[in-house]
Parts: C-alpha cells; structure tokens; sequence
C-alpha cells in the first residue's frame, strides 16, 4: 500500500511498500492481543473470537489491514482482543463511524462487531441506513436475545412474554425479526450461523468476508448468565436435527437427517416427509441469488415449541451485487477532478464574480 | 403618468444609505436585494447585508407570517452592520409594510407596489376595511411613492406569450430596475445577471429583461420621482474583491485548511437551517477531495466524520442547536479518542426547535459545557461572513496540530448577511502540519526472517504525548502501529483500559491541560477600538461585531473613554484577557442571550462584569449598543 488517502494521495509516513521481504512459507500470524480476554466464563463470545483469529490467521491478511470496529454491549469489546486496528465506540453508533471510515478507506478490510440491543434498538436508525447504502463491511451481530452488559433486561429480539429483570411480568414487545429486517433494507448479504458450531460459523464468516458490500451474519449466541440455553433447541444434538435446516446453495432444502424437506407449493412452503411420496428432488433447492426466495427464507421464523413449526435456517440466505456506497462516492470524486480538475484553492477562493478597487 | 421627455431631475449625495426589500416569501425578494447589493459592492461601495425570511417556505401569502426582508447597507464610507433603521422601505404588499413600517426613519421613504394593497391584501395584513394606509393619510410623516408594479410589469410585457403567472414573476426585476435608476446605478450589472441566470431560457431572458429596463426608465420618465441618490465609491483597500456569505466563508476555510494540510475532507451532516448552505456549497467541490455525507441523523453525521478522522481524513459536521444537543455523546467520544474533528454550530434561536430562521448566541454554554464528563473542546467564534472563513481554517489548525475535536461558533445572521471580501491567495495561507507519526514496518510480522524482524521493538504507545500534551494520530494502514481506541477511560500512554483511580484523575487531568495549552499558540490579545485603559469595555463575541464597533467608534467620536475587544476564543480564553478587563472601571457584555459570556467571564476572572442582552431572534443595533454603554456610564 503506498497511499493511505485514495483521494489526495496523501502519502502516510513510513507506510511505503516493498519493505518487508515476505517468505514463501510464512509463519502463521498470531492476530490475538495481548489484552485479557474478560467475558464471563461460558460466554458464547469465545467461540466466536475463535473462529474470527483462525479465519483472519487462514486469510493472508495484514494485521495493520484490518480494522474492528464495534458499539457498546458486551460483544463489544471483541476488538481489544485482536492485534489489529479497533475502535470501541459509542451504544448504536457503530454503523456511522464505519460508515465515514470506509469512505475515505476503502482499502480497508473492515469488521462491524455489534449485538442485538446494539443494532436494532438503539443504533436501528444506523443499521439500515448501512444496508441500504450497502457499505463494505463485515457485521457481525451476536445476538443473545438479552441485555448482558446491563445485567439482564429483555432485548429487541426477546421473545413476547420474556420475563427478565426488567419485565418480572413478561415483556409486552413483539420482537425483531432480525434477518427479516436486514431483507427488508436491501441487505446484500444475510446469511445466520450460531456459536456452537464452529465450522459453520468459520464459513460463513469466510463467505461474508469475501462479499462486496454489507454483510450480515446474525450469530446466535447464548448468554450463560442472563438466558442460559436460549437457543439449545437450535445447537443441543437431540433436538438440532429436527429444528434446524442448513441451506446450501444449489442443494435442496432438507433437515432431520433427509428424513424431512421443505418444498413451495401455491407460493406457501410446506414441510414434506421424505420417503415414499417425495423426494429429496421435490424439495425446495436453495438459491442464494433468488431475491424473493430469500424473503420466505428469512420469514421462517416461527417458535419451534410451536407445533408443525418449520426448522430454523442456518447458512448464506442471500447474496446480491450492488455497488458499494463508497465506490460511488469515490467514482463522483473522481470523475469530478476528471470534469473540473484537481481543486485549484486560488480559483475556488476568487469563486465566480469578482471586482478590483484601485 | 409616464411622460414622453424626460422630467428635470436632481441629484442628491448620500455618504450611506439602508434600504429594506419586503414582500410576500414568493416575491423574488431576496434576490433583488442580493442582485442590488451586488451591483453597489461592484460600483466600490462597502455593503453589509441582512437577509430575513419567515421559516415556512412559501408561507400563506399576504400574511404578516409570510413577509420576506432583505435589508443592505452601502457606502462611500465603511460599513459594519446591515444598518439600524432604514432610508428606503421597499414593500410589495400590505403585510410588507405592516411588518417593516417600524424600521423606517422618520421621513424615510416607502416605494410601495399599489396592486398589493387590494382588499384583499389589507384584509389578509390585518387593516380594516377601506383604511388602506395608503390613502389615509397614516404615511404623512413619509415620503410615499405609490407605484402600480404589477400593472406597468403586465404592459412592459402586453407582446409576450408568456402566461400571466410568469409574467408577474418579473415583478421583482421591474423594481430592481427601478432603484438601479434610483441610486444612478446603471443597468449593466443586472443585465449581465440575467444572461447568465437565463441563458437557456431565452423567453424568460426576455421578459426579465423588459420588465428592468421597464422600471429603470419609469424612473427616468415619470414625474413622482425628482430625486435621485448617489452613493460614491467608499475608500476600500486596494486589491480584488468578491461577495462572500458566513457559510460560504465556513465552507471555503474549511476546504483550503484541508488543502493547506494536504488532506481529504468528509463532511457528515444531516440537513438542518440555518447550517445546510454549508453541505450545499461543499457538495460542489468534490475536486478538492471532499466527500460529503448525508447522514441518516445528526448523531450519523458526526459519528461518520469521526470514523473518516480514525481513517485519516480532515472529519468535520456541522449543525445548528438542536442537532448539537444529538452530537453530544459523539463529541464526548472524539474527546476521548483524541481525534481531530470540527463541529461547526450555526446558532439559531433556542431552545428546543425555537426560532430557526432567526439568530441568537444562546449556544456557547452548550459549547463549553455541554457535554457528559469533563470533556473540555475548544470553542471558537467567528464574528462577520469574512472571519467565518478566517475562524473556519483556525479550527481545522487547532483540531489537527492539538489532536481534539473543535467547536466553531457562528450565527443564522452572518451565516445569511454578506460582505465585500479581499480574498487571500493560496500562498499567503499557512501550511497545516498533522501529527501523524511514521510506520514500524517488520514489528513482529512472522512473515519476515527472525534477522530482519522488529521483534523487540516496544510496544506502541498511542498516547504517548508530546511536550504540548498531543498525542500522536496513527492511521488503521500503518504497519507496526496496531492499537485499539475507545471511549472507556484509558490507561496514560497504553491507552488499553483502565478503571484505576488514580490513572482516571491523571487523565482527567492531563487532557484538560493539553487543551488549555491551546492558548499558548493565540496572539497576543488586542483592542478593536478605544483606550488601553479607562470607563468602559466592551468585550463582545461573534456576530454582534459590527453594531459593537459602530457603536464604540461612536462613543469614542463623542469623547468616551470607551474601548472594545471582539473575543474570538470562548474556551480556552486568551490568556490576554484577565489583564485587559482590569483596565477599566466597568466591562459591558452585550450579548444575544441572558448572559452566557459574561458567566464566564465571572467565573473564570472574579470580574464584575455587567450584560446588555437581547433576546430576540434580531441582532443590535449599534444604537441599542451606544444607549447601553451610556446607561453604565451614568449608574
């Protein structure tokens, strides 16, 4: 990288290229700080943590390329724990400063660490705004359905009826629907994984890393001390087969170990019985490029305790190419020093109409 | 009523004349004015100006609610305020005239448009039935010239095709041609105008320019006007000049300190008047390497400006009171951070949405104080359109060679009003050097051989401070200088976080004292006009400049013992100023709010300072300053 400033060119001391001679067989990098990791013991977060060092490790990445940059919760204060650029913001606000970082960095490979309460509640305005400009930026939202920094109040996406701290007779709200909103603000990415499941979550982090634009992972993760076993239904091995549907692109829709598919008929998905009457082929077949789709896929959302619910989906929803929001403003400042010129200060200060006193 | 020769007509000298343009928000108001006061500043008068328009865009028409002012003053002698009571009142309506009769001097002049006191007209502006003011004889102290504009703009234009609605809406060229004649302007200037604003609109060209030379020769012609007026050019410094608005100087310092310090700009702002004109005028120099960002909220445009700085970028937002109280938090947060970052606050009337079009200086305890913490920022302020350019490029100097967010003060009155400016060229601006600090390339980095690697280098310290207290400003991008920021306290030079104690109050402390240094950098303090000691100071802040330097050049004049110093750096203060202020026997602060600086000044220099306070949405008049020095004087 020899220029930090896309626009000016501003040349950043000392960060010319060509410096360092890399090996063939490089030593891994070790992306972990030398800060204290200190969430509670249990906490779904280290998994999480985990899987971004190893997939930032895999990636060939420069550390002092990356940048994290999150909000306030307990997720965080996931960028103290990388050996790499952070800024632990302020509540909500996340979206925005990546927002203006990337305009003017695009270069950057950038990390949006973020929770529910964060996201949706009170940084909502900013998380769609960042959708819909289709900023490129990882997001990754680790939602617990709880407030843990704050010792245990009901989030934007607990569930009617939640009794928390500070509901003691339930929570009055209708939840989110988180990816349902992401759908809803022209997300080009939206895809859910959960923290018990490693290899899952290290490929779909992989996948939104290497999409242009916003991507959104919604990470359930379970919150041992404020709502133990929120998603246990999703992650426990007796009960994830049934009420969990992995999507694959170009593979059908099936769960509960093939005996089960999902299928569309009369523009309603219906869940089928694999067996004698259907086929794994008159299932559904995922299409991560089929826009509307997409929109059913984010709608099955239902209560698994709920009978003849459908399964929960994992994997990449949906993906779709639309240009960054940087790049246009890039291309409009580029294309304005092609019409114009570079910015000439004397003329812009003498402005168009001028006289002389003599 | 016209005349086929020529009437004998005189021609009477005026060293400075007000005049006042006012009309229904539809009537092209603001641009005759705008275009008249163009046409003087190039015949080498000093002009200051006051644009006034209701909030409603195009509010109902014929209503006092709907009246738009646009107040200049010219002179063959300097000028520092739009003038305290006019000459001339320009109305084009009954609800104009309600409005504005107040501002006229006692055998002022009125020019009134006829056609706009039908009954309706008098009705909607409140007068009764048949007591049209005038022919009531309620004018008598005046001179009154009654002139049917829209009858005589409908014949200058009877050939044209156009339809009646366009053609009323040269009205407003009828006039200006009209006082062109009036004040022995020729025409040139707004003709010149007119091609360019309608060069692709060559029937419209037309009809705009018949309606001009319709009223200018009506002037020539019609036997009512004997007198004509002659503004000589006033001895203005040598040199090339142009008009330049508050928020074009704001804009324009912000883009060449920008330059000056070889940065891009991004500027996050969410729209919001009287403060939008600044992300109008910056959206068109994109060639500069500005980017500017319309943010979902207020609380998006800084946060974003924020994010650009952390990347390297010159981040800036402005807003005016109500989207400052949003930026609040983020302004703490940039504190924290120690980034560079302007916040630019075009004051309007307060509190809450209060008056938006109107001006006030209610914002500076917001300024000083208003943040969660202690989070000193400093506070400038600008005091005419030009200094607005000039205070503009200190707070970008401030904010990148001290590493703190800035807070830029100015007003909806000199963000509107214009002056003649004596732009400076490029080279004579001073280099802005940012405290960036070199790469480490090869620190740790497994990926170079164990010979060639930095590995015992030290650990960067991103707070480690130099002898001013700054920190220095590593950009995500550099090798070796990884580092993690955030807006939890900080441990001193690690920046990791620390909740201990005494590294809370060391921080406290040692962030105050790096912007309390600011001030080591100001100039010296110094008077505007007056007396190094003596009666009265007057000490003022921003907008107010002009009717506070009329008013002391004044009393001076009268053989008072009265001084006057214009603070332009609310926070920290200049470390001139507890001195001066003992120098007289009594200080005066006159302000547009119950007293904000003048708290301060108490506060800060155990100093009994007196207040002159309006709080009106209206700036003073150089008279209201003269009675209130008067006033102390005699107590």
């Amino acid at each position: 990288m020899s220029t930090v400033n896309g626009l000016n060119a501003t040349p950043v001391p000392g960060s010319g290229s060509g410096v360092t001679a890399r090996s063939d067989k490089a030593e891994k990098i070790d992306f972990s700080s030398d800060q204290e990791v200190r969430w509670c013991p249990g906490c779904g977060d280290y998994s999480i943590l985990k899987q971004v060092q190893t997939l930032l490790e895999q990636s060939g990445k420069k550390k002092e390329e990356v940048v994290f940059i999150s909000g306030i919760g307990c997720s965080s204060r996931f960028p103290y724990y990388l050996d790499t650029y952070g800024l632990h913001g302020i509540h909500g606000r996340a979206p925005a400063i990546v927002s203006g970082l990337r305009s003017v960095r695009p270069e950057l490979s950038v990390w949006m660490i973020t929770g529910d309460g964060d996201a949706l509640s009170i940084g909502g305005n900013h998380i769609i705004h960042l959708l819909r400009r289709n900023v490129d930026v990882n997001v990754l939202l680790f939602n617990n359905e709880i407030y843990g920094l704050t010792k245990g109040q009901y989030s934007p996406t607990s569930p009617e009826g939640a009794v928390t701290r500070s509901t003691p007779m339930g929570s009055t709200d209708h939840p989110f629907n988180p990816l349902a909103l992401v759908k809803g603000a022209d997300g080009t990415f939206i895809a859910r994984s959960m923290d018990r499941d490693p290899k899952h979550l290290r490929e779909v982090l992989a996948r939104a890393d290497a999409h242009r634009g916003t991507s959104l992972v919604e990470i359930y993760q379970n919150c041992n001390v404020f709502n133990d076993g929120a998603f246990e239904v999703f992650t426990e091995k007796a009960s994830k087969p049934a009420n969990t549907l992995f999507v694959e692109h170009g593979k059908p829709l099936v769960f509960a170990g093939g005996t089960k598919g999902i299928c569309i008929k009369d523009m309603k998905p219906r869940v089928i019985d694999i067996g004698p009457d259907f086929s794994p082929n008159d299932c559904w077949v995922h299409d991560e490029r089929d826009n509307f789709k997409a929109s059913i896929l984010v709608r099955l959302f239902e209560d698994p305790q709920h009978e003849g619910a459908f399964p929960r989906p994992f994997g990449v929803f949906y993906v779709a190419d639309r240009p960054t929001h940087e790049e246009k403003l890039q291309a409009q400042v580029r294309r304005a020093k092609e019409v114009k010129g570079a910015g000439d200060l004397d003329a812009l200060l003498k402005g168009g109409h001028t006289w002389v006193i003599s | 009523m016209s005349q086929p020769t020529p009437a004998v007509k005189t021609v009477e000298q005026r060293d400075q004349v007000v005049i006042l343009f006012a009309g229904d928000s539809g009537d092209g108001i603001q641009l005759t004015g705008s275009q008249f006061t163009d046409t003087n500043a190039l015949f080498g008068n000093d002009v200051s100006t006051f644009p006034n328009f209701p909030a409603e865009i195009r509010a109902p028409q014929g209503t006092l609610a709907g009246v738009s002012g646009y107040q200049l003053h010219f002179g063959s002698v300097e000028i520092f305020t739009p003038g305290d009571q006019c000459d001339v009142l320009v109305v084009m309506n009954a609800a104009a005239l309600k409005a504005n009769i107040g501002k006229l001097k006692q055998g002022g002049t009125i020019i009134a448009n006829s056609d706009g006191f039908d009954p309706k007209n008098l009705r909607l502006a409140g007068y009764a039935a048949g007591d049209d003011p005038l022919a009531n004889g309620s004018l008598v102290n005046y001179v009154l010239h009654s002139v049917d504009v829209t009858k005589m703009t409908r014949a200058a234009l009877e050939e044209l095709t156009l339809g009646m609605k366009e053609k009323d809406r040269c009205k407003n060229m009828f006039v200006l041609g009209f006082i062109n004649w009036m004040f022995n302007r020729g025409m040139a200037n707004s003709e010149r105008f007119l091609h360019q604003k309608f060069a692709k609109k060559p029937e419209l060209l037309d009809a705009n320019l018949r309606a001009l030379k319709a009223g200018f020769h009506y002037g020539d012609t019609s036997e009512t006007f004997t007198t004509r007026f002659d503004v000589k050019p006033a001895p203005m410094p040598k040199g090339t000049y142009r008009s330049i608005t508050g928020n074009q100087g704001t804009a324009l310092g912000l883009i060449a300190a920008a330059q000056k310090a070889r940065l891009d700009l991004f500027y996050g702002s969410y729209p919001i008047t009287p403060a939008s004109d600044i992300l109008h005028e910056l959206s068109r120099h994109k060639n500069f390497g500005v980017i500017t960002f319309q943010a979902e909220d207020e609380i998006a445009a800084i946060a974003s400006a924020i994010g650009a700085s952390y990347g390297g970028a010159l981040g800036i937002t402005a807003s005016s009171g109500p989207g400052i109280a949003l930026k609040t938090e983020a302004m703490g947060l940039a504190f924290m951070l120690e980034l560079p970052l302007v916040i630019v606050n075009v004051q309007r009337g307060g509190p809450s949405t209060g008056l938006p079009t109107k001006t006030e200086q209610a914002d500076l305890w917001q300024a000083v104080h208003g943040r969660n913490g202690e989070a000193p920022i400093p506070v400038i302020a600008a005091s005419t359109p030009i200094d607005c350019f000039d205070m503009a490029f200190e707070a970008v100097q401030i904010a990148l060679e001290h590493m703190t967010p800035v807070m830029l003060l100015t007003d909806g009155y000199i963000a509107n009003g214009a002056e003649p400016w004596r732009f400076p060229q490029a080279k004579e601006l001073p280099e802005i050097k940012p405290n960036f600090i070199p790469a480490r390339e090869g620190v740790g980095d497994p990926a170079i051989p164990a010979q060639g690697r930095n590995d015992n280098a030290e650990a960067f310290l991103p707070y480690l401070r130099d002898e001013r207290g700054v920190r220095p400003w590593a950009l995500p991008g550099q090798a070796g200088l990884q580092h993690r920021i955030g807006g939890i306290e900080k441990q001193d030079k690690t920046g990791n976080i620390s909740y201990d104690p005494a590294n809370h109050e060391l921080m406290v402390r040692l962030r105050a004292e790096k912007v309390a240094r600011i001030a080591d950098r100001y100039k010296p303090i110094r008077l505007d006009s007056g007396p190094a000691e003596g009666d009265v100071l007057i000490v003022g802040w921003g907008s107010t400049y002009g009717a506070i330097r009329t008013a002391a050049l004044q009393l001076q004049a009268e053989g008072r013992s009265v001084a006057h110093v214009h603070i332009r750096h609310m926070f920290p203060f200049n470390k001139g100023l507890g001195p001066l202020l003992k120098q007289y026997r009594k200080v005066l602060v006159p302000e547009m709010n119950s007293g904000q600086l003048r708290q301060l000044l108490r506060a800060e220099f155990l100093c009994d300072a007196q207040g002159l306070n309006k709080i009106q949405g209206m700036p003073f008049t150089s008279e209201e300053i003269r009675a209130g020095v008067l006033n102390l004087l005699q107590a």
